[in-house]
């Protein structure tokens, strides 16, 4: 649900509770401003050298570490396989276990179902442990929209919801963000949304962590209701997993009376052993830590102990769409690590707002396409948003191959685009395709290149060219071409050999 | 993407150049480079007429359909050499890991037994220099400070590790200066560099001033799209850094130095 579809004002009095992503500008446009940016290229180059540095000491710790990469790949690929019996098996033990199952086919049905569940038990706000699958849907503005605030309990999703801004990394949201600018948040924002900031706020992060602490924890006390993701989903048991860094997740999952979980179908993991895998993989790829600090696992409904009202949300929302593609798929393996993000110089330069989606970076290009469709200009320029260095393929821990599936969602939006109006490029593509397809064809025109050359005798570079080349001329200098082939070359000194 | 390169062959003395089409138009010094090494070495270089492109332009936009013509010249072109081997990287990358993809969506069986004998023969020069012929000193000379860039798709793609610098460091008269960062990417990617120009030309100038700052007088890489792309960015800065070839530095000699 975007902004402007809003039937009545947000709840939040901070404003809206997250900016949405909706009519993103398409990838080129959005990343050139960013590039422009250099106090955002410094800060992104920072903080992703620094986790990148750390996640290839711990990686090189685990002597195993490419066999428990292609382990888990296997184990998502088997389960991605069989993933109805899996989502059967889950729900299952989940209502054994006292727990009551929702399944949503897109982002309205699971944003209804949980705006319905929250307005049963008559709150006006509800706290929140980190959950993409909760931006993905956009549930903070369904329940502004139906006068219900959703507090983000996560340090750095506070900071982007205080500050109005979108989520630019999967695991660091506010890496874009300075100390001063979360300062200048916190002081301004934090008494509209409940505990003011103390007046005497200093920008050492001790004192913003402080101050965080000092105001969620009176919203943690005051929830009835609290809203969670899962990283994990295990169908054996029906036990959700959630890691985290600063104990706010834990205190969602354990003082209020209602918890309603929202998982993406791709979450099951069939067994413990194999939660066991990913456990391994996770922390590593994604903060460079051996462990994470909290670990929160929860099995139904315990009683006289922690909420005594579960309910999981089961969100498709494209996701068998994308189960269909028999490459495309592999793209569900993915476990929110993020290191592919860290590792990406198209990210280190772009900032995460140009993919215009809960997933930013190589990750991000490949899914968002698929989960909402090439269909706007922003989803078909995705696939393009990457050098295809492969970067990201080595660093992922189930090892999705994302060079390949840009390759694959390239393919695609140029054969969606067949059958429609051709373009300036598919144009050009297809004249450089009947020039390439036969050697007689290229000799001749290497001859209109070599006289062109000997036109330009004595010069070093060719200045500026005209449209679309101007995109390449317009900052690097452009070799002048040869006076001989190599064709003409081998001719001249090699003839008659072959 | 594999993890690792093509089996250690018979070493064939008699091998297909394959020039590949940016080479033979805009840097036909390269090709002749690999020429000139390899009948050094005494290998027998054979040049077929008929080659144009790898199609790897047109695979990587998304232009499958076109690139698969361009599979079949090439296949029909190189099936008779027990070795092929071309001075470029990303070219041989494209061979080897997206004809087996292209030559499927052609639904031709023929195509596809053509392509799986094919492309395993194909080889970037300094593979076939160490792991087909197993020498690394080729007999070059050149008295200069240079740094090596590793391209992603001789790094990622092809996994050649550190063949070329083996090569490199057995030149006579060479420095060859540590790259700080050399392993990330200089930001051309093909028809990247002009669909996102603004982000490719700041990874680049990264990458440039990187070079710089070693100071080296000449940066070595295997593709040269790279290079020129590099190359572009050291020159618009006036930077006085050459760009050349591995191929090139391997050819160079005492008696005529590049
Ligand atoms: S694609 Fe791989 S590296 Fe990127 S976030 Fe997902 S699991 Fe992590």
């Amino acid at each position: 649900m975007s902004r402007s579809h809003r039937t009545s004002e947000p709840a939040n009095p901070v404003g809206s509770t997250t900016a949405t992503f909706v009519g993103m500008p398409s990838f080129p446009h959005a990343a050139a401003d960013a590039v422009g940016n250099s106090q955002l290229r410094r800060n992104l180059r920072h903080a992703t050298h620094t986790i990148r540095g750390k996640r290839a000491e711990v990686v090189a710790e685990v002597p195993d570490w490419e066999a428990l990469r292609a382990r888990a790949a296997a184990i998502k690929d088997a389960t991605l396989a069989r993933l109805d019996e899996h989502l059967m098996t889950l729900e299952d033990r989940l209502t054994a276990a006292g727990a009551h199952v929702h399944w949503a086919r897109d982002a309205e049905e699971a944003c209804r179902i949980v705006t319905d569940l929250v307005q049963q038990t008559g709150v006006d706000e509800v706290v929140k442990v980190k959950s993409m699958a909760t931006q993905e849907i956009e549930l903070n503005e369904a329940l502004a929209a139906a006068g219900v605030a959703a507090w983000e309990t996560d340090l750095a999703e506070l900071i982007v919801q205080l500050g109005d801004d979108r989520p630019s990394h999967i695991l660091v949201p506010a890496i874009h963000k300075g100390r001063s600018e979360i300062r200048q948040i916190f002081s301004e924002r934090m008494a509209q949304a409940g505990r003011a900031a103390p007046a005497d706020l200093t920008d050492e992060p001790a004192a913003l962590a402080e101050a965080a602490r000092v105001h969620l924890r009176e919203k943690f006390l005051r929830a009835r209701v609290a809203v969670s993701g899962a990283n994990f989903a295990v169908a054996d048991t029906g036990t959700l997993i959630v890691l985290e860094s600063e104990g706010n997740g834990r205190m969602c999952l354990t003082l209020p009376q209602t918890l309603i979980s929202v998982v993406g179908i791709e979450k099951v993991v069939p067994t413990w052993e194999d939660l066991d895998v990913f456990l391994q993989l996770l922390p590593r790829s994604s903060t460079g830590e051996r462990m994470n600090p909290y670990t929160s696992m929860w099995t139904g409904v315990a009683e006289d102990d922690g909420p005594q009202d579960v309910h999981v949300v089961l969100v498709d929302n494209g996701r068998t769409t994308v189960l269909e593609d028999p490459v495309g798929r592999e793209a569900l393996r993915c476990i929110r690590c993020s290191a592919c993000l860290n590792v990406c110089p198209v990210y280190e330069r772009a900032g995460g707002h140009a993919y215009g989606s809960v997933y930013p970076g190589p990750i991000g290009a490949v899914l968002t396409p698929q989960l909402r469709g090439i269909t706007g200009a922003l989803e078909k320029s995705l696939p393009y948003a990457s050098s295809l260095c492969g970067a990201c393929f080595d660093a992922c821990p189930v090892r999705i191959d994302i060079p390949r599936l840009l390759v694959h969602l390239r393919t695609r939006v140029v054969d969606e685009g067949r059958s429609g109006r051709p373009s300036a490029e598919s144009v050009a593509m297809r004249s450089a395709e009947w020039l390439f397809s036969d050697a007689r064809r290229l000799t001749r025109a290497q001859q209109g290149v070599t006289t062109a050359a000997r036109a330009l005798r004595g010069r070093t570079s060719l200045g500026a060219l005209p449209w679309p080349m101007s995109a390449w001329s317009s900052a690097r200098d452009v070799p002048v071409p040869p006076q001989e082939t190599f064709r003409q070359w081998w001719a001249r000194t090699h003839e008659g050999r072959a | 993407m594999t993890d690792a390169g093509p089996e250690r062959a018979e070493a064939p003395k008699r091998v297909a150049l394959f020039a590949t089409c940016f080479n033979d138009t805009m840097w036909p010094g390269t090709p002749r480079a690999t020429v000139q090494v390899l009948e050094r070495l005494g290998v027998t270089v054979e040049f077929p007429w008929k080659q144009t492109c790898c199609g790897q332009m047109f695979t990587n936009t998304g232009y499958a359909d076109e690139a698969i013509p361009l599979v079949r010249g090439f296949v029909d072109t190189f099936e008779p050499y027990a070795a092929v081997v071309a001075p470029s990287a990303s070219c041989v990358g494209s061979v080897r890991e997206q004809y087996a993809a292209l030559a499927r969506r052609s639904g031709d069986p023929g195509l596809q037994r053509a392509v799986e004998q094919t492309t395993p023969r194909v080889y970037e020069l300094s593979e076939y220099l160490v792991d087909v012929l197993g020498v690394t000193d080729v007999g070059a000379s050149f008295a200069h400070r240079v740094t090596y860039h590793p391209t992603c798709h001789s790094l990622r793609m092809l996994r050649v590790g550190d063949k070329p610098l083996q090569l490199l460091r057995a030149v006579e008269g060479i420095e060859v200066i540590e790259l700080p960062g050399a392993d990330e990417c200089c930001g051309f990617g093909g028809t990247f560099a002009m669909k996102n120009a603004a982000v490719s030309v700041a990874m680049g100038s990264d990458k440039a001033r990187h070079i710089r700052d070693t100071g080296a007088e000449v940066v070595v890489a295997s593709d040269n799209s790279c290079l020129a792309h590099i190359g572009g960015l050291l020159d618009r800065g006036r930077s006085g850094v050459r760009w050349m070839h591995l191929a090139e530095v391997l050819a160079s000699t005492r008696e005529q130095p590049a």
